[in-house]
């Protein structure tokens, strides 16, 4: 794996935002994962811009304490009081690169909440962290992660197990139905061609980028560029059925031989997209959300934006695939081609068409996901990619009604696991030891056909 | 996932039956393009052969005896193609070899393997327990995640194997990163190789001091020296000898069997739930050793045998060519030591400006990722496959 | 294993004929020395009955056909019974049902037993759509029968001295079942370049290589040409007269006359007749199985009962039923 941090450079105006993230002993601590999990809804009173960076000190969802105090010494000497807000959160303005030093004043923690030592036992109060100056092609402040590991013994009686699992709720049926904008497109594509596509997953992460380059390097309005982003990754799936796979069927090569080229192109395409973007997480979106509490729920109203136009979007291509001639046409093909052909359906056309609609939706939930979880990253697609095929495999294989009801239940699952007191980092293998479990009991999924398992 | 549409049992022809049979027409191929004489295949071996042999004859005289960039990039490469992380994965390619290449497995969780032998082999080691032990405890662990993926889903469709050990590799990974578990695992952070280092580089007896021989210079034993690279290719032999045995025997051939219809075999009368269990048993036995030694030299990094190092192995396999005695080591190879020339290459000729070297290693990545993609579309059976035998689109 | 009571000459076409003669006609008549009995067979998919058949006996030494129109289940009666599928009647953990499948192969039960101890039980079979090993040599797809192969076992196949001369032994076999089969001369091809009849012949002389009691074939002539067809038909004439109990499928009823002593007839999932071939040849319920949508023809008319024009209504009614289902 490449080491994210050292990787990359980053361009345009974005300057560095050093995170410290301050993580309860239940919840993940670290780059990779962090995607889908602690950071979400910030207030960013601190805007990147070529001249300053950020440094962000933010308490995990869920131990949102306030006066946390800690100690930042900068480059030049001078030290600056920071303090988190009732939301967990302190944010830093700064302007020169070079090395950080942060110490938590550790009589400033509330009873229960403590420094978690590390591997050797020893309680580290102080961490540094280095700003450098990257050359290139233009001048950029690249971050450095720095992490504390606090333990929280008993924060979870803060929020009654009632209310978290609410939010949890909450967040996982916003998770599952991003999910399944992605989902379904893989659905189809394996339900039509009997292709398990490794590759969908970085046409999430193509929406995501694509957007970011809009909005961030040209300056697109943002709904105009998630407009734009799902057309031009529509342009990708007709691209790549036209050049690839069409070629591919006609030639006769097999699904295996198929499912490794995915793999090569989905290698190709994250490098590429760290060769483009940098390693880091972009944001396509700098500006703070609004968030809307309805009883013990807090979401952003990107969030309520995002699933609104994810069940709107879901409910128009289940109306079309039930009620459409051309989504009979590709039910019926993913029932049986050569009768499908036989009866004077174009499959290839059919075929083709699937690749553009799944990209395109790849791509809307690449946009949707890089707005809700704060960002996209070369590497947020392969993050997703297994819970998009357990999505998928629960649901049936090959039926897209399927993997909507899948996609809601890992989404669920995911975000129910830590709150239900399984480890954090657990999140996403509770998801896919549930998907083990259940092709054991039922190998066709939940609406897959019996009889065509051998 | 990919789903081999089971024979329609019943009279009723249905359309799927019906392209079936015409695909067995197709299948048909003249007989000369079928004929492969052990002739040709000899010289083509030779061949072959002679072609490396001078490449890296080439390589290692132009790093001897001139300096500058290209000298540079030879030496490098030459350097990666003997790294002991090269023969490691070499290894496990081995393994995949016989779950895929023989048997017609779909593993696409060969990194877990070997995260799991080399957590296996550290742990025993770091808690004082002999190298040997050590070993068999790594040898172990592999052996019982086998049976676990396999007892329940071998009796199933072939996709059901791929969904389960991707999905159990990554569970794998995150159950090693957990930071309840760092005092066994080492969390995130994984497990400092001087953590159990020790009592192998103790077995050593090729002193201390540096040797250097041609553009390698490393210390006799050391922490990544002569030592682990004489170990980890050295296992390299033994395991292809061993797997050369096991291929050729009447077992190799049920294997064979296996892989191109298991009914057919079945209805011979053979265990075929006990030949894949077998098979998988082996191959992820063979990826658990590759995982040890691939951590010899280094630390236990969760993150370094995720799915992208699956992949690697992947790619390697279908480079050297599926179903070999000798492709897996010569995909490893040449998968590494490539991408290191691309790397140099590109960062050698397209200046700072337009990509750095950074972007260039990342291009790199680009460069194997289009290659796999041509490599399986346009040679399928890779550089030592048999064109007949491994087309693998049965 | 029952003693073998009944010594016949079986390649004398009188003596075979003896081992049946008097056979009262109707489905699920008792044998004298039945190898297979098989009782409550029921096999579902979704809402329809493929298969429903009540008991049933094949006679040893002889060779029995099993016919019926397309849709007739005779294919998903041969999975069922050589292990390949489950039956719906089948007693499992879960499921009693009061009448449960159960069948017995030469006095041993094969009630829940997989496809391999099937044919490790003497029952072996070959498939409707040939499954030659194509990227196999067609020798090495003959070693694969072969029993009881030291070398097969993960422990000593790496140590070829302990398994070399039976490999030689079977080798020879294979050799020479090649040589009656006529592939000696493709050895060494692989096996996916033979052309479909010689697929079949390999797939039979494969299965011989496993020296089974009763050996099962699916539609063996499916897909041959004629040329083969004769040399096929003369073959498996030849195994019943070395004493090998023959079942098998066939949707031809011509081909069926020639070389079957016994004949059962199946039509949509049941036994609906059984007897000598003539007999059955002229059964009403036969003609009716057969002619199914065709009932307005006229009957009486004595040339429907030539082969050429039952072939023909065959044919017909399953291009209908084929259009049908779709």
């Amino acid at each position: 794996m490449v080491d994210a941090s050292r990787l990359g450079l980053i361009r345009a105006g974005v300057t560095a935002c050093l995170a410290l993230v301050l993580a309860p002993l239940l919840l993940l601590v670290g780059h990779s994962a962090a995607y889908a999990s602690t950071v979400v809804d910030e207030p960013a009173t601190c805007t990147p811009s070529p001249e300053n960076g950020c440094l962000r000190v933010q308490l995990p969802r869920g131990v949102e304490v306030a006066g946390i105090q800690f100690l930042v010494e900068t480059p030049s000497g001078d030290t600056v009081l920071q303090e988190t807000d009732e939301q967990g959160f302190s944010i830093l303005e700064v302007t020169e690169p070079g090395e950080y030093t942060v110490t938590i004043d550790e009589s400033t923690l509330p009873p229960g909440v403590a420094i978690l030592p590390d591997a050797q036992g020893n309680v580290i109060v102080t961490r540094t962290a280095v700003l450098e100056l990257t050359e290139g092609r233009q001048a950029s402040l690249r971050p450095a992660a720095l992490n504390f590991s606090v333990r929280a013994e008993d924060y979870r009686s803060v929020t009654p197990l009632s209310e978290q699992l609410a939010q949890a709720l909450a967040s996982g049926i916003r998770l599952g139905l991003l999910l399944a904008l992605a989902s379904v497109g893989l659905s189809l594509i394996y339900g039509t061609t009997g292709l398990s596509s490794f590759s969908h997953a970085e046409q999430v992460t193509l929406g995501g980028m694509t957007a970011y380059v809009m909005v961030q390097w040209f300056g697109v309005p943002f709904l105009l560029a998630a407009v734009l982003t799902v057309i031009v990754c529509g342009a990708t799936g007709y691209l790549q059925d036209r050049v690839i796979w069409q070629p591919l069927r006609h030639r006769g090569v097999g699904l295996i031989q198929m499912m490794i080229v995915t793999i090569g192109l989905s290698l190709a395409l994250q490098y590429t997209f760290q060769v483009v973007v940098g390693a880091d997480t972009v944001r396509v979106l700098t500006t703070q959300a609004a968030t809307v509490s309805v009883g013990p729920v807090t979401l952003t109203t990107q969030s309520l934006f995002a699933m609104g136009i994810a069940v709107l979007v879901l409910s128009v291509v289940g109306f079309a695939l039930l009620r459409t001639r051309l989504g009979r046409a590709t039910r019926a093909v993913s029932d049986n081609p050569a009768l499908a052909a036989a009866s004077g359906i174009d499959v290839d056309r059919v075929i083709r068409m699937v690749w553009i609609l799944s990209t395109a939706l790849a791509g809307l939930s690449g946009v949707m996901l890089a707005l809700v979880l704060n960002g996209v990253k070369w590497n947020s697609g392969l993050q997703i990619l297994l819970l998009l095929f357990a999505a998928v495999t629960l649901g049936g294989l090959g039926t897209a009604f399927g993997a909507l009801i899948g996609a809601l239940i890992i989404g669920v699952m995911v975000e129910l696991t830590p709150v239900l007191g399984a480890p954090g980092d657990l999140k996403y293998a509770t998801a896919l030891l549930v998907l083990i479990l259940l092709l054991m009991v039922r190998p066709q999924g939940i609406l897959g056909k019996a009889q065509r398992v051998g | 996932m990919n789903e081999q549409k089971p024979p329609v049992h019943g009279d009723e022809v249905s359309p799927d039956d019906l392209v079936e049979d015409y695909e067995i027409e197709v299948d048909e191929l003249p007989e000369e393009l079928l004929e492969e004489s052990t002739k040709s295949k000899t010289v083509k071996t030779l061949i072959l052969t002679g072609v490396g042999v001078f490449v890296l004859a080439a390589m290692w005289f132009v790093a001897t005896n001139f300096t500058g960039t290209i000298p540079n990039l030879c030496a490098q490469v030459l350097r990666e193609a003997l790294k002991p992380q090269t023969a490691a994965v070499a290894i496990a390619v081995i393994g995949l070899n016989i779950h895929f290449g023989f048997t017609g497995l779909l593993n696409i969780g060969q990194a877990g393997f070997m995260l799991l032998g080399a957590y296996g082999f550290a742990i025993a080691l770091s808690n004082g327990l002999p190298i040997w032990l050590a070993v068999l405890i790594g040898l172990a662990c592999a052996a019982v995640f086998s049976l676990l993926l396999g007892i329940p889903t071998l009796k199933l469709r072939g996709d059901y194997l791929a969904i389960v050990t991707i999905s159990a590799a990554e569970i794998l990974r995150y159950v090693g990163r957990l930071s309840q578990l760092g005092d066994v695992t080492g969390g995130s952070h994984g497990l400092a190789g001087s953590a159990y280092r020790g009592s192998f580089t103790d077995l050593s007896f090729f002193g201390d001091g540096r040797t250097a021989v041609g553009p390698f210079n490393y210390h006799n034993t050391g922490v990544d020296g002569w030592w682990v690279r004489a170990v980890a290719w050295a296992t390299v032999a033994v395991v292809l000898l061993i797997v050369w045995l096991l291929v050729r025997s009447p077992w190799g051939r049920l294997l064979r069997g296996v892989r191109e219809d298991e009914d057919a075999i079945r209805s011979l009368g053979k265990n075929v739930y006990m030949i894949k269990m077998q098979a998988l048993l082996i191959g992820g036995s063979l990826g658990a050793l590759g995982g040890m030694i691939y951590v010899l030299p280094t630390s236990v990094q969760p993150d370094a045998m995720g799915r992208s190092l699956t992949f690697f192995i992947w790619t390697a396999l279908l480079l050297g060519g599926a179903a070999t005695i000798f492709g897996p080591v010569l995909g490893a190879i040449l998968f590494f030591s490539v991408r290191i020339l691309i790397r140099g290459v590109t960062d050698a000729v397209v200046p700072d400006s337009i990509m750095t070297t950074q972007q260039a290693a990342q291009f790199s990545w680009v460069v194997v990722g289009v290659m796999l993609m041509l490599l399986v579309i346009f040679r399928p059976q890779g550089i030592l496959g048999n064109k007949r035998e491994l087309q693998f689109n049965a | 294993m029952p003693e073998q009571t009944v010594v016949t000459d079986l390649s004398d076409p009188q003596a075979r004929r003896a081992l049946v003669q008097g056979i009262e006609a109707t489905p699920g008549v008792a044998k004298p020395d039945p190898i297979l009995t098989v009782d409550n067979i029921v096999r579902r998919f979704g809402g329809m009955t493929a298969v429903d058949v009540d008991h049933l006996e094949v006679q040893r030494g002889i060779i029995t056909a099993l016919i019926g129109p397309n849709g007739a289940g005779k294919t998903t009666f041969f999975n069922l019974i050589t292990g390949f599928d489950q039956a719906t009647s089948a007693k499992t953990m879960f499921h009693r049902p009061a009448k449960a499948a159960h069948w017995s192969f030469n006095g041993q039960s094969l009630d829940n037993t997989s496809a391999s101890a099937v044919s490790r039980a003497g029952m072996v079979r070959t498939f409707q759509l040939t499954k030659a090993l194509s990227r196999m040599t067609v020798l090495d797809n003959m070693m694969l029968g072969a029993r009881g192969q030291r070398g097969e076992q993960l422990l000593f196949s790496w140590l070829q001295p302990l398994w070399g001369r039976q490999e030689r032994q079977n080798t020879a076999k294979a050799l020479e079942l090649l040589d009656r089969f006529q592939l000696l001369e493709k050895k060494n091809d692989y096996a996916g370049s033979l052309s479909g009849g010689q697929r079949k012949l390999l797939e039979m002389a494969r299965a011989l290589m496993t020296d089974p009691t009763m050996i099962m074939l699916d539609e063996p002539m499916a897909g041959v040409n004629p040329a083969l067809t004769q040399s096929l038909l003369r073959h498996i004439q030849d195994l019943r007269d070395e004493g090998m109990t023959v079942l098998f499928v066939e949707h031809d009823m011509h081909m069926v006359r020639h070389i079957s002593d016994w004949v059962v007839v199946m039509a949509e999932g049941r036994v609906v007749a059984e007897g000598e071939s003539q007999v059955v040849m002229a059964d009403q319920a036969v003609i009716d199985a057969y002619l199914g949508a065709h009932h307005d023809t006229d009957l009486g008319d004595d040339s429907l009962l030539e082969d050429e024009a039952l072939q023909q209504l065959a044919r017909e009614v399953a291009e209908e039923e084929a259009g049908d289902d779709k």
